[in-house]
């Protein structure tokens, strides 16, 4: 996977301490949320999803020393734009021993946008078992949903255009961690 | 990438592409309760066979059924029809019908090649004469890799019929791209006009090369060819380019032994050894599947193939 390049001079929109702090108040939420039970599992979304749902995992078990099993699920192999796109290559699906069998599976991504990925995750995960529920948690949700899809963790509600680019930058793969936004040319 | 027609075509970069895709191939298909991918919901692939095959048949069908495309099988043996004119026949038929894809062995060298000319859609070459096979040579690399962790700097011998094997020119060059040091043991008579141009070192003693070798790759002895005075006798053979027990055990320790099959046992590997632990031969089966699950999806993705 090709690292995302820093843009050189231009301020993020959500710098590396922002998004540890947002890692560490998803953290929180899901706890809250499930209540500490051991029956959860943290999917994330290659690319960037992975390390965010390994960080997820490792706060959650510096919080209250759970620990929370967690992979990855390609969705390369479900989305229904390989026609117009080419093939991509895939990316690394792990799933954890327990499996995702009546679990609570939280799936992880960098970016919300139309929503077809997540779709997309949802066909893959039921194919790969039963959950007993499925939620999703995302860094940034950038609007122009096209699917009746919506995250139950959001770091950042982030107002875009269309044709507006958001690169989500983590330090595992990229040498830092932040957001950009390439704002349309007014 | 738009067709498949040699091993040679592959870079290094497109090469590893296909076995890391076949690689997370296995990854999302393992620990499923539905075996399928709906990746080529409603993509048509051909399989287009004029000669005999039972398991490239089989595994590319297995390859394309499990990525949920539409699986279309000829078995032409068309011996009755002159070959250029009822090959192109065949070719303009499928056109016709729109195949996003067309699967081909042909007992002719070229066969794949000269399909492109014909049709829209991606040909992928299952074996033509004596030529080439590419997704043999892939299958091989990725169960290499998979054993031995890499490819580049191993020793590789292939011992047999070099001469008639299309599976031995396609691992050659695939083998080579990938850095291998590949040797061809053979008798003289069964080794190529030319292979003085290949990137091989030739050796006629089998037990010499044994100690020196990471992985050997046995070949089948094609019976059809006995009466050809390649050799005196299938005993002489056997005796001197056979994988026995005894030849095992010169191999070294983390060594493992291949065949592509069908295997003649007791011809050029005992049943001991085809069935040892060193031996990986159902793994290349397995493999067979997911490598050209990786092929297809790699050929059909984004590719504006088919007619219809």
């Amino acid at each position: 996977m090709a690292q995302r390049a820093r843009d050189p001079g231009k301020r993020p929109l959500l710098s590396s301490a922002d998004i540890a702090r947002i890692i560490d108040r998803i953290a929180h939420q899901i706890l809250e949320k499930t209540g500490g039970d051991d029956n959860t599992v943290l999917l994330g979304i290659p690319t960037r999803g992975v390390p965010l749902a390994r960080r997820l995992a490792e706060r959650i078990k510096t919080f209250e020393g759970l620990d929370v099993p967690h992979g990855s699920l390609d969705v390369t192999l479900y989305r229904d734009d390989l026609r117009m796109r080419g093939a991509r290559a895939l990316g690394p699906t792990d799933i954890p021993a327990s499996g995702v069998d009546d679990k609570r599976v939280i799936l992880v991504d960098d970016v919300l946008y139309s929503g077809r990925t997540v779709r997309a995750a949802l066909n893959g995960l039921y194919d790969l078992g039963r959950p007993a529920w499925v939620q999703l948690a995302v860094l940034v949700d950038r609007g122009h949903r096209r699917l009746p899809i919506r995250a139950d963790y959001v770091g950042k509600n982030l107002p875009t255009a269309i044709a507006d680019s958001v690169s989500v930058l983590v330090s595992e793969m990229d040498g830092e961690d932040a957001v950009y936004v390439d704002r349309e040319e007014q | 990438m738009e067709h498949l027609l040699s091993a040679a075509d592959l870079d290094l970069e497109s090469a590893t592409l296909i076995l890391d895709t076949a690689k997370e191939m296995d990854a999302a298909m393992s620990g499923r309760e539905v075996r399928k991918l709906p990746t080529l919901r409603g993509r048509t692939v051909v399989n287009l066979f004029f000669e005999d095959s039972t398991r490239t048949r089989v595994s590319f069908e297995a390859a394309a059924k499990r990525l949920s495309a539409d699986v279309v099988t000829f078995s032409a043996k068309g011996s009755s029809v002159s070959k250029g004119e009822s090959l192109k026949d065949t070719a303009l038929t499928l056109q016709a019908m729109g195949a996003d894809a067309v699967v081909v062995r042909h007992s002719a060298a070229g066969a794949a090649n000269r399909l492109t000319g014909w049709l829209d859609g991606s040909v992928v070459n299952a074996g033509d004469g004596t030529h080439e096979h590419p997704t043999q040579a892939l299958l091989d690399a990725y169960t290499i890799r998979q054993r031995l962790g890499r490819l580049e700097g191993l020793r590789v011998a292939v011992v047999g019929d070099i001469l008639h094997s299309r599976v031995a020119r396609s691992n050659v060059a695939l083998l080579n791209t990938f850095g291998a040091k590949v040797t061809l043991v053979a008798p003289p008579t069964l080794v190529p006009v030319g292979v003085g141009s290949w990137p091989v070192e030739v050796a006629y003693d089998f037990d010499a090369v044994l100690p020196h070798t990471d992985v050997v790759m046995m070949l089948r002895v094609q019976a059809e060819r006995m009466n050809a005075s390649f050799f005196p006798s299938a005993r002489e053979y056997s005796r001197r380019y056979g994988l026995d027990g005894a030849r095992l055990a010169r191999l070294p320790d983390e060594a493992i032994v291949m065949h592509p099959g069908p295997m003649n046992r007791g011809m050029e590997i005992a049943a001991s050894v085809a069935d040892s632990p060193r031996s990986v031969i159902v793994d290349q089966v397995a493999n067979g599947v997911l490598v050209r699950m990786a092929v297809l999806y790699l050929l059909l993705s984004g590719h504006k193939g088919g007619a219809a």
